[in-house]
């Protein structure tokens, strides 16, 4: 009965020349089951209303009920795609609770997985970019670099995506013989690589047609939405983690932090691109450096923190990735709260996407790279 | 500011505010302040807290915390308002959603998954599940699948 009430609303909300459609749950270009209820006047768009909880599964509830180190896992399958990111944020809050210095190796290891992850997961969204607008190409090119990357991780840990490479005071298992070799080959190719990137998308007339003034986002509106990463980054908001709250020694990289200011899809575009050459060159700096020595500190087989709070945080691929613990003293945490990116940069889809075309839309979703099961948890 | 001055500053607001410092300042304070201490926090020069990075709901069994992270980019300070709800039956607390826009997605994520009301929220719906839905991450939650509860 109530279901009925709803849709009797709903018709009567619209006028004679405007309509609702319903883009997704499964539609090509969410990424996902994210479904979007677009409300149009002819091709203009009036509102953008998310409809979240297709693949809500809970995961902050089921940390509750694991241990330390098993809910490290758990958070792979958040935003999959900086899987290891992820791990490592939850590790450093561990860390943080037991006042357990992490081996300078790991710290490294931990930075040469986590820009190796950022350049998987942008190169995909390079080529999803593309296949969103139009562009099939590109896909195939993106997906070319990131097997490299993902054959390197198999190698190192056994998974290809979700890694579980972290463990609370270091990594698992120290890194393959070939590391070194087969990321230098990687880099070698990744860079002779890079100006196809910028041929077939970057400077493309068609491209730069759909992305230019598209979905923009002021700066004041990209704080108040509390967007991070590329999306807050592209609107010329200062933001990157590893150099507000410089973690795991990126202290000691030279490295920028990439900004644009022109705040549309192609700022947002720019940005992502630029951040793949400063990651290589992260990885160019420290993979003839990894320091000798133990890739795992010493803890305990069942961790308890103490009463506490405690709260870490990281640069995933998306932006700023927020893990807060409450401890009350066991072995299980009391309240576990991920403070995803995506969640964040979503709730600014509205105010970039009113007034736009629908066309729009899809490079306005291209560009936020939403990752649905870190939105959901 | 320093944590010395922003705590002067909290007291000269809301006198009964109590300070708590882990890695962040905590203050702790009754839920029906917190509408007013957020508006002085997000509008004063001095403070200027305009980016809330994180907002979430504890339960602790007698009441509710309702938590934000706040940081001011210009002075590069941030506090953690704890906001109390004694309340189990009909918790409700103020919305913010009006200073920092991200609140009206988290705070329907509060509503949806512990029940905490949002007074003046624009549109107060459950984010992820269904309105038969209990709220999950309460402690008093019982679920039928085995899975979270040991």
């Amino acid at each position: 009965m109530s279901l009925l009430d709803g849709l009797v609303t709903e018709a009567s909300a619209i006028t004679e020349d405007e309509m609702i459609i319903n883009i997704g749950p499964q539609h090509p270009s969410t990424h996902g089951v994210l479904h979007l209820k677009v409300k149009l006047q002819g091709e203009t768009i009036l509102d953008v209303e998310p409809h979240l909880g297709y693949i809500h599964r809970s995961i902050e509830k089921m940390c509750e009920a694991s241990s330390y180190r098993n809910f490290i896992y758990l958070t792979s399958r958040m935003d999959y795609l900086s899987a290891h990111m992820n791990n490592q944020a939850c590790s450093m809050a561990v860390e943080m609770g037991l006042q357990v210095e992490v081996p300078q190796r790991a710290k490294v290891i931990r930075i040469l997985m986590s820009e190796l992850t950022r350049l998987a997961s942008h190169t995909l969204w390079w080529g999803a970019m593309g296949l969103d607008l139009g562009a099939i190409t590109p896909f195939f090119i993106g997906f070319r670099d990131r097997e490299e990357i993902m054959d390197i991780f198999e190698e190192t840990c056994g998974a290809r995506l979700t890694m579980n490479y972290n463990v609370p005071g270091g990594v698992m298992i120290d890194l393959h013989s070939n590391f070194q070799k087969r990321v230098k080959t990687f880099l070698d190719n990744f860079k002779k690589h890079l100006p196809e990137y910028d041929e077939l998308l970057t400077g493309n007339i068609i491209f730069q047609n759909r992305t230019k003034g598209v979905g923009f986002l002021s700066t004041a509106d990209a704080i108040s939405f509390g967007c991070s990463g590329p999306v807050a980054r592209g609107s010329g908001v200062s933001c990157d983690v590893r150099k507000w709250y410089p973690y795991d020694g990126y202290e000691a990289v030279e490295f920028n932090e990439c900004i644009e200011t022109s705040g549309d899809c192609y700022a947002r575009y720019m940005v992502r691109m630029k951040e793949m050459v400063e990651s290589a060159k992260i990885l160019e700096h420290w993979i003839d450096q990894i320091p000798e020595g133990d890739f795992q500190a010493k803890t305990k087989n069942v961790i308890k923190l103490p009463k506490g709070e405690f709260y870490s945080r990281v640069e995933t691929a998306r932006g700023e990735l927020g893990v807060y613990i409450i401890s009350d003293g066991t072995a299980n945490p009391y309240r576990i709260k991920f403070r995803s990116p995506n969640f964040s940069n979503l709730s600014a889809l509205k105010q970039m996407a009113v007034g736009g075309k629908i066309g729009d839309l899809v490079a306005i979703m291209a560009t936020l790279d939403l990752v649905i099961p870190d939105l959901d948890r | 500011m320093t944590t010395e001055e922003l705590k002067t500053f909290i007291s000269q607001k809301i006198p009964e505010a109590v300070f708590e410092e882990t890695q962040f300042l905590n203050v702790i304070i009754d839920a029906t302040h917190l509408r007013n201490l957020a508006l002085a926090l997000h509008d004063d020069a001095s403070t200027d807290f305009d980016y809330l990075f994180c907002l979430s709901g504890v339960d602790w069994k007698d009441f509710f915390y309702v938590v934000y992270h706040l940081t001011s980019r210009n002075h590069k300070h941030t506090v953690v308002l704890k906001s109390k709800i004694t309340d189990r039956i009909n918790p409700e607390i103020e919305t913010v959603s009006d200073l920092w826009k991200t609140a009206e997605f988290h705070e329907r994520e509060v509503f949806d998954l512990f029940g905490i009301k949002f007074i003046n929220h624009p549109d107060l719906r459950r984010l992820f599940l269904d309105d038969s839905w209990g709220f999950p991450l309460r402690k008093d939650y019982k679920d039928d699948v085995t899975i979270v509860s040991l």
